[in-house]
């Protein structure tokens, strides 16, 4: 879940958009017209992996890790976003902004240094932009992810630095967050999103750079959030993780931050090897910076290795996320898009994404 | 003695000049200072109108790379956008719907626009909203925010979060203003509302005006040209240039080339001044050379005298062009009320490269003004120069006609050559060939005229002497007259074409305004079938022509054509026509100046970006649309196009009806929504206020003319009364011979009024070739349209009389000073 999509969303279009964004992120009462989260919805499949046009925000977002043929470790992210706006139902328009799309994508490779990204925005329509309901099919032009017939995912973007065609295979059943896929972001029950997770998705398929294709493997994490109002007030940011566990494990853990880096709430989930779930209150989530980086380009300072502390019935749990690099910061201010920290992460036994949110500047609520 | 070491003699030489005749020197850099005044005055003013134009036009586009354009308002369809924005070497593409708007009697170009593509494509044409308004709403998305620019918030007298009602289309809905387009050019009134409210509120569901196109790098327009269909053209900024350069471009060369004119009449009297001021010189030159002065001393001398004029004179000319430019463009607008440039203010844009050339085409004028007397005083022997000042051509000789002639037979070989570019090139060379040709065969004229006079005798002693005076100094005579005679003939060329235009025009009006009244509504709206139904049945009306006049953009670099939907009868008055049109084409009738703009003859197939096959079936004079006009049946309109709205209509009263009475019934029966945009005229009214406009569009012509004129008329005088005081000697040996103060009088004024006479009747014979030039080859050429001559005689003949009169009165007044003096001193200058 905890992706900066808001502030992301809000900046895309050099402010233009910023209202749309800030009624995202506000509690407003506005969101009486989109459907509000409840606990007791029932996942259907593959229905839940299409749109679910009525909600407000919704994403399809890919996290993971790729190994070149020399043995190179990389970090890859493929982010859809799917949102509607308030408009009049009425218009018959086919301009009309009934559904907007969004798709980010990022490579992390330690020998570059920093991230490699590209993005595309769109209004759903005119066959260049869609989201199927039903089943994951979002297009943005050249960009995709849909799922076959057989389960699979397929992923596609372009951009000009990098180019990435991968095929990721489930080999888990998609693991619900929260009570059953409802996941409170907040202290009211209606501050909360759907939410479901695909951890250890085999991934296969080439990335290409500078013009030649090289065959890569790898292991990714897909999450599937959609909500109409999941953030409380007061909160300027967040920092979350999934982990795929080499013993098949797969741990989800975030935390809302407040100003002066207060916890406002927390939550996670961890599966175990066997299947069985483990789900954390608040109480039962820590993070506690092991070491901090200074961006030299926006001077945000970000716990860039960070220890997760969960508490299991067993007893606390300690995992050191540790980044394949430091400068993993996403600076995309040019292209309107906010700063934020969002790395691949290693950890003793597992790796994945850590995504620390609020740094550069508090998300305006 | 070097040409160096006669700096002493030379600044003597011009120092003793300048303190005897100031006067006459500065009358001179006047002369050139408003040649460069006007020539500089009308550049900026073009140049400023062009930039503001263009800037307007880019504006608008966003600055987009490349456009796919619809070639009419009904825009193409909007399916086109997904196959241009997939489109091989397109990078992103936004599209765009374009409207002509007003709120209030306020009016703007809105634009619908996809808030996400634009972005990418066309950053400066969307807006942030302002902090303060209220940021729980979708904004970007929000069907009711709109978004304009600091010029439409000042006319609109607007805020950010006010409302505001905008028609569109014959369509009104409510917006809320949401905030400012920071990236809209000063001055350009635009409105940004989401593209699917401007589909939607505005009836054009379906349809896109533009797709504004981010292109690959290193990618050609090939791919996206070959996709198009008929109601799409490819735009690039280079065509928009262009179209909006061919917009007015042949008015301003026009301009620019009259501007000209009077310069080149600073230069002629700057010749006159120099002329007799060598002349009179001569004895002083003379006797410097035989002190050792070089031959080219005295053409150095006079030639420093003319830089100094000039240099002072095109200072000066640059100061009063650009005050002057200033005033015209704060008091006429751009085109200096010509029509071209509708919105948009203009602002005075500096143009150095331009002042430079002006300031140097002044210092030129007067350089070569002065340096060719020089050039004839140095060849005459110092010895006979030092005893006689008087005329340096031996009367005796004969005067060469042939080169006269052949400057006269190249320039009407140049008038039949085509134009270059749309620019009558050799229209203007042919015309200037002309004019010198004239000027160089004045000495031989005045000779030829003179010559039987003179051998005739017996008439009063003092036309006499004129005549055998005028007939013996042929150099002083010639000076004289060239300086009449080319601002004569400028000013007949011009009057004849003007009277010319005018007339043709008046007599097009009278065929045009051939119905009762005329009706017509303002903006995009108009009368749909049943408003057209109720109109028809308006008692007092014995028949109504419904019409429609729409842009149909031809080509992406020339503007729109006007289409013209209206019921064609016998009554339509044709250039040309076609015997025969081919089968299963429908007719259309062009323009005069469609036809020669697109090269289309009669009985033509042609393809039109409307569906169907069309052929010329005629050809009509038009001098209302200089980029062309084509008449459609409206039947023939309304099944290529679907369209049945008409915003223009002619109507027949039935006999003994009172307009006014059906006037005030029409007015009644228009749709409640139309009735503030919609006028009524009779053609008496349309008939004035064209022929208002036509002369507003002429009046910087007119002033152009006047002040040609008048620097002419004054090189006229100044060369009269110069000649009369350089021959003050003579005066006092006539006195003494017995010749009474009355009869010198009587001499100058009868050698005035004969060199009047002389050079009025040549300009004017002059004059009346070049006017032939100017309507045959030069209009045609610039403005594609023809026309009868028609010669001003009322102006040809006051022109004739007061140059008489000025030539003159000047020598008289001059003589009556010069004979002032006793005649002893008078004689005494006889050294």
């Amino acid at each position: 879940m905890p992706y900066p999509f808001t502030r992301r969303f809000k900046r895309l279009s050099t402010g233009l958009l910023a209202a749309a964004a800030v009624t995202l992120t506000a509690a407003t009462p506005a969101a009486t017209d989109y459907p509000t989260v409840r606990p007791g919805a029932r996942f259907v499949f593959p229905r839940e992996h299409g749109a679910h046009p009525a909600f407000r925000t919704e994403w399809w977002y890919v996290t993971g890790r790729l190994e070149t043929r020399e043995k190179r470790d990389l970090g890859f992210q493929i982010t859809f976003f799917r949102t509607t706006p308030k408009t009049d139902p009425a218009n018959p328009s086919k301009f009309a902004p009934k559904q907007i799309l969004f798709a980010h994508a990022a490579l992390s490779d330690p020998s570059v240094g920093h991230l490699l990204h590209g993005e595309r925005a769109a209004r759903a329509g005119f066959g260049l932009a869609q989201a199927r309901i039903g089943d994951t099919d979002v297009s943005l032009r050249d960009w995709r992810i849909r799922r076959l017939a057989d389960g699979r995912f397929v992923a596609t973007v372009k951009t000009p630095e990098f180019a990435l065609a991968l095929t990721l295979t489930p080999r888990q059943p998609p693991l619900l967050e929260g009570k059953d896929g409802y996941s409170q972001k907040g202290p009211l029950p209606e501050q909360a999103s759907y939410y479901y997770s695909v951890p250890h998705l085999a991934v296969s398929g080439s990335l290409t750079r500078k013009g030649t294709a090289q065959p890569v493997t790898g292991q990714a994490w897909l999450d599937r959030e959609w909500s109409s109002d999941y953030l409380g007030g007061g909160a300027v940011g967040w920092d979350w993780t999934g982990l795929n566990l080499d013993d098949g494990g797969a741990l989800m853990a975030f935390r809302i931050r407040g100003p002066g880096g207060r916890q406002i709430w927390a939550g996670g989930s961890f599966r175990r090897a066997d299947g069985r779930v483990v789900r954390f209150a608040p109480g039962d989530v820590r993070f506690a910076a092991l070491k901090r980086w200074r961006s030299p380009r926006t001077g945000a300072v970000y716990p860039v290795a960070q220890r997760l502390s969960i508490r299991l019935p067993e007893g606390v749990r300690r995992l050191d996320l540790n980044p394949l690099f430091a400068d993993q910061e996403l600076d995309a201010r040019r292209s309107g898009m906010p700063v934020y920290w969002e790395g691949a992460v290693r950890t003793p036994g597992g790796s994945g994404y850590l995504e620390l949110t609020g740094y550069a500047d508090p998300l305006r609520m | 003695m070097s040409l160096l070491s006669a700096r002493l003699a030379l600044g003597w030489l011009i120092g003793g000049e300048w303190r005897a005749h100031p006067a006459r020197l500065a009358l001179t850099a006047v002369a050139i200072a408003i040649g460069v005044a006007l020539g500089f005055a009308v550049h900026l003013v073009n140049g400023s109108a062009l930039s503001s134009f263009e800037g307007a036009l880019r504006s608008v586009n966003g600055r987009a790379d490349v456009q796919v354009n619809a070639t009419t308002p009904f825009g193409f369809d909007e399916a086109l956008y997904a196959r241009v924005a997939t489109a091989t070497g397109v990078a992103d593409a936004s599209p765009v719907v374009v409207l002509r708007a007003t709120a209030g009697t306020a009016r703007f170009t809105l634009l619908g626009l996809d808030v996400i593509r634009a972005a990418q494509v066309t950053p400066s044409l969307i807006g942030i909203a302002p902090a303060g308004v209220d940021r729980r709403t979708d904004a970007a998305f929000d069907g009711q925010a709109l978004f304009l620019s600091s010029a439409a918030l000042r006319v609109l007298r607007v805020r950010p979060g006010d409302a505001l009602t905008v028609a569109a289309n014959g369509k009104a809905t409510q917006l809320r203003v949401a905030g400012a387009l920071p990236g809209v050019a000063e001055g350009q009134a635009i409105g940004v509302v989401d593209i699917a409210t401007v589909q939607w509120r505005f009836g054009r569901l379906g349809r896109l005006d533009r797709i504004d196109v981010k292109q690959a790098d290193g990618t050609s327009t090939a791919a996206l040209t070959a996709i198009l269909p008929r109601d799409a053209t490819i735009g690039t900024s280079a065509s928009d240039a262009t179209r909006s350069d061919a917009l007015s471009r042949a008015y301003r060369v026009n301009l620019d080339m009259l501007a000209l004119v009077a310069l080149l009449t600073g230069g002629f009297l700057v010749f006159s001044a120099q002329s007799l001021s060598v002349a009179r010189r001569l004895r002083a030159f003379a006797l410097i050379r035989t002190l050792g002065l070089p031959r080219n001393g005295i053409i150095a001398t006079v030639a420093l005298e003319g830089l100094a004029i000039g240099l002072i004179g095109s200072s000066l000319g640059l100061l009063l062009g650009y005050a002057v430019a200033y005033a015209a463009l704060t008091r006429f607008g751009g085109d200096l009320g010509a029509g071209y440039f509708a919105d948009g203010s203009v602002r005075l844009a500096f143009a150095p490269a331009a002042a430079v050339g002006f300031f140097l085409l002044g210092v030129f004028a007067a350089v070569a003004g002065s340096v060719l007397p020089a050039r004839i005083a140095a060849r005459v022997a110092p010895a006979a120069a030092l005893r006689n000042a008087g005329d340096m051509i031996d009367p005796r000789t004969p005067v060469p006609w042939i080169p006269a002639a052949a400057l006269i037979a190249v320039g009407g070989v140049a008038a039949q050559l085509p134009a270059i570019g749309g620019l009558p090139i050799f229209g203007f060379a042919s015309m200037a060939l002309i004019l010198a040709g004239g000027i160089a065969g004045m000495p031989w004229l005045a000779r030829t005229v003179l010559a039987p006079l003179a051998r005739r005798s017996g008439r009063s002693v003092a036309s006499d002497l004129a005549i055998h005076h005028l007939h013996g100094a042929p150099g002083q005579a010639a000076t004289a007259l060239c300086g009449i005679v080319a601002s004569t003939a400028l000013m007949i060329a011009m009057a004849v074409m003007v009277t010319s235009f005018r007339g043709a025009v008046d007599e097009w009006l009278g065929q045009i305004l051939s119905d009762d009244l005329y009706l017509r509504v303002e903006g995009s709206s108009g009368f749909d079938p049943a408003a057209q139904a109720v109109l028809r049945a308006t008692p007092g009306v014995a028949g109504i022509a419904f019409s429609r006049q729409v842009p149909l953009t031809l080509s992406a670099d020339r503007p729109p054509v006007t289409l013209i939907a209206r019921p064609v009868d016998a009554r339509f008055v044709l250039l040309d026509k076609a015997d025969r049109l081919p089968a299963g084409t429908i007719p259309i009738w062009l323009s005069e100046p469609a036809a020669r703009l697109y090269n289309w003859k009669v009985g033509a197939t042609v393809t039109l970006p409307l569906a169907g096959r069309y052929a010329v079936a005629g050809i009509w004079r038009d001098y209302a649309r200089q980029q062309g006009a084509i008449v459609m049946r409206e039947t023939d309109y309304s099944k290529a196009t679907g369209d049945r709205t008409r915003t223009e209509a002619a109507i027949t009263l039935q006999p003994g009806a009172d307009p006014v009475r059906v006037e005030q019934a029409l007015t009644a029966r228009t749709p409640r929504g139309l009735a503030r945009f919609v006028s009524i005229a009779r053609p008496a009214t349309l008939r004035r206020y064209a022929l208002e406009l036509f002369d507003r569009s002429f009046a910087v012509t007119y002033l152009l003319e006047g002040v040609a004129v008048l620097v002419g008329l004054a090189g006229v005088a100044a060369t009269m009364s110069a000649q009369t005081i350089a021959r003050t000697r003579e005066f006092g040996m006539l006195r003494h011979i017995g010749v009474s103060k009355r009869q010198i009088v009587a001499m100058l004024a009868s050698e005035g009024a004969l060199l009047g006479l002389v050079g009025g009747i040549a300009g004017i014979a002059l004059g009346g070739i070049m006017a032939q030039v100017l309507v045959h080859v030069i209009n045609p050429q610039s403005f594609n349209w023809t026309m009868a001559t028609r010669v001003p005689w009322g102006i040809v003949a006051s022109v004739a009389g007061a140059l008489v009169i000025a030539a003159a009165g000047t020598a008289t007044l001059a003589g009556r000073r010069a004979i002032a003096a006793d005649a002893v001193r008078m004689v005494r200058e006889d050294w």
